[in-house]
């Protein structure tokens, strides 16, 4: 049976087909339980799994997140959803100073099987708040791990790895293409490895490391840019922290330049990780400086400003020609 | 005793043995055998042994910084020794005396201190949280605790800490809220010392009392004597058995007083009178239980010699036992952040095994 879903469908069948497999798994937040998410992202869970296992919380992000931690370490596999990222910082203390913290403070003896889902990212024409990317604020802090799916197939493997690592995971959705296409998937439950990048497309001019919703703007520049006869090679890293740079450090071994594109503000972004990664693993195989389309080191601007901030397949594409002539 | 007669807001005070080491509420002593009553008294004995030898070690250069217990025995010792084996301690960070009667060895509370992480690895059947120094974090992390027991069915019940600054931090307000709503059995104690660092508690909040602010949050809340080991002990029995019956938190602020520094690094003298400190010296809660087992002949000062002069052996041992001896290994740095090391980290530890080796 044909099993077509989106990225939202794909995370809501994710924690259905969890909850199902393991009665430690239970789903909390703000609007979680009886709405089912303010994207509809847990809608069902409630009716199925019941009030004990998907509830709705009082409106605290900081009790979310520190509940949930008293949860893990007394034997249950919380995940709870923040329910859009630029609201996360109240819960900050507690992700940074326990969440991260628990399993190497206590040698092992207490570890945190949670998971953070938050949707994340602009686009939407949201209000104020609502369209934040703050992944390195996060992937910066060790003992967490930073996970970013960009299809449905991806949103359902990597949460379902996210819900049985034993570590704790921040998984976060990008919002601007929950809805934006639909594949057929697996109905049943299935892992994809965290931590692992995936080759979207393969090429052999230029390499492009990106994440989340900006992999459907580089394809689309991609395409703009393979009728000049470019071929670019496209990575989708999928898992932030702990990243796996031996996939792009080989890609740009073997096409001598990359472009990273996120859509987070530009200074001590991502980007600089992976270029400073690329100075250190592949600098004598780089033809072109690598180098970043991102947003800008500006607040993310109100709707009426937004077209301008997330990097548009046309900057994306002007930028692959800059660096491919280079 | 039932909490519905201590209205905080009436400013009632819940105590059975006052400063005389003299029974003023006879129906509340609690039915603790001899035994018992030696146990905790050696128990009290033992965190104030702790203590002054962490003091003196780190005058001597041998210990780093400590946060003493001295004066709040009886608030740590009576509240955890109303626990059962299965019930979860979670500790701020100035529970000696808690950590004890729960069974964390005095080797893993020196080492922490002493600044291994291997303090904090708690003995299988332990179930005590690592301390948590961010100030009120931990009172969220108990009320998850219990949220989890009543998701899992069981029935054991969760005791938390804080100091009296911390009750202005969001966290506080929050798990309060959190475990009343959700019906969690935990009970949240406060330790009022007075001061927060060299914040007087009258600056920290309006509030006449501490424990009046559960009332906000539909719970119970008491006002105990902290140092007074049987009301302690008595307050927290009562709120645990309500936690196990399904009657959710309750929040009791023990009334006591930090003889000590906040930590070694401070220096009390600039924020209070001596006349102040002189004044609760005399609340002292070991003085008054010792005069309270003497008078009943259960005590006697052949034993209390004896006992003194074994605790102290014993805990200069176990010192002995770290100093020196405890230095982190560097595998250990890297490997407890993830349960399987990420390429990056292991790389990051050869090439500085490497450096160390002479770069080979």
């Amino acid at each position: 049976m044909a099993n077509t879903l989106n990225i939202v469908q794909a995370v809501n069948q994710a924690l259905m087909n969890e909850m199902e497999n393991d009665e430690t798994v239970v789903v909390y937040g703000e609007d979680v339980g009886l709405e089912g998410g303010v994207f509809r992202a847990t809608v069902g869970l409630q009716e199925k799994f019941g009030k004990m296992r998907a509830f709705d919380s009082p409106l605290a992000e900081s009790a979310i997140v520190g509940t949930a931690i008293g949860m893990a370490v007394n034997g249950l596999k919380p995940v709870v959803e923040m329910q859009f990222m630029g609201f996360s910082y109240p819960a900050f203390n507690q992700i940074i100073s326990h969440v991260a913290r628990m399993r190497n403070r206590s040698r092992g003896r207490y570890i945190l099987p949670m998971v953070i889902r938050a949707p994340y990212g602009g686009g939407i024409r949201a209000l104020e708040h609502h369209s934040e990317s703050t992944e390195a604020l996060y992937a910066h802090i060790p003992g967490l791990k930073v996970v970013i799916p960009s299809t449905p197939y991806d949103a359902k493997g990597l949460l379902i790895a996210a819900i049985r690592d034993p570590d704790p995971v921040l998984f976060l959705e990008p919002k601007r293409i929950y809805r934006a296409f639909k594949q057929d998937i697996p109905e049943d439950a299935y892992t994809l490895p965290i931590g692992k990048a995936k080759i979207v497309e393969e090429g052999e001019d230029v390499t492009i490391i990106t994440w989340g919703a900006m992999v459907r703007d580089v394809q689309k520049a991609a395409q703009m840019v393979k009728a000049k006869g470019i071929h670019p090679e496209i990575i989708d890293l999928r898992t932030i922290a702990p990243m796996d740079r031996e996939t792009f450090v080989e890609s740009v071994k073997k096409t001598g330049r990359a472009i990273v594109v996120h859509e987070a503000p530009k200074t001590l972004g991502t980007g600089a990780e992976i270029v400073a990664i690329l100075n250190e693993k592949a600098f004598l195989y780089l033809e072109a400086p690598p180098t970043r389309v991102t947003g800008f080191d500006t607040t993310f601007p109100l709707p009426r400003g937004e077209k301008h901030y997330i990097p548009s397949p046309e900057r994306i594409a002007k930028t692959i020609e800059d660096v491919v002539k280079f | 005793m039932r909490f519905e007669d201590y209205n905080p807001l009436d400013e009632k005070y819940y105590s059975i043995l006052n400063a005389h080491g003299e029974i003023i509420n006879e129906k509340d002593i609690p039915a603790l055998s001899n035994d018992e009553l030696l146990y905790l008294y050696k128990t009290m004995l033992y965190t104030r042994t702790i203590d002054e030898k962490a003091l003196s070690y780190q005058r001597q250069g041998r210990m780093l910084t400590y946060a003493p217990n001295t004066g709040q025995e009886a608030a740590q010792v009576g509240s955890a020794y109303a626990m059962d084996k299965e019930d979860w301690l979670v500790p701020a960070f100035r529970e000696l005396g808690a950590w004890l009667v729960r069974g964390v060895p005095l080797k893993n509370i020196y080492l922490y201190w002493y600044g291994n992480e291997w303090g904090s690895y708690m003995p299988e059947g332990v179930k005590v949280l690592p301390v948590a120094v961010p100030i009120g974090s931990q009172y969220q992390h108990a009320a998850g605790i219990g949220m989890a027991n009543n998701i899992k069915g069981e029935k054991n019940a969760v005791v938390t800490y804080i100091g009296d600054g911390g009750t202005s931090h969001g966290d506080f307000h929050e798990a309060l809220n959190f475990a009343a709503v959700f019906n969690a059995p935990v009970v949240f104690i406060i330790q009022n010392n007075q001061y927060a660092i060299s914040v007087a508690r009258e600056k920290q909040t309006k509030s006449k009392t501490l424990a009046q602010k559960a009332i906000a949050y539909g719970m119970p809340g008491i006002v105990v004597d902290g140092n007074d080991i049987f009301a302690m002990y008595s307050a927290t029995k009562e709120a645990i058995d309500r936690a196990r019956n399904g009657e959710g938190p309750t929040l009791i602020e023990a009334f006591t007083y930090r003889l000590g520094a906040h930590t070694t690094s401070d220096d009390p003298t600039l924020y209070r009178e001596d006349s102040e400190v002189e004044e609760w010296k005399h609340k002292d809660p070991l003085l008054r239980f010792r005069k309270y087992l003497l008078n009943k002949n259960i005590l006697t000062e052949e034993w209390e010699e004896k006992t003194k002069k074994e605790l102290e052996t014993e805990v200069m041992a176990t010192f002995e036992s770290i100093e020196n001896k405890s230095d982190t290994e560097i595998d250990d740095i890297f490997k407890y952040h993830y349960e399987t090391m990420p390429p990056q980290l292991e790389e990051q530890l050869l090439e500085y095994k490497s450096f160390l080796e002479g770069g080979k």
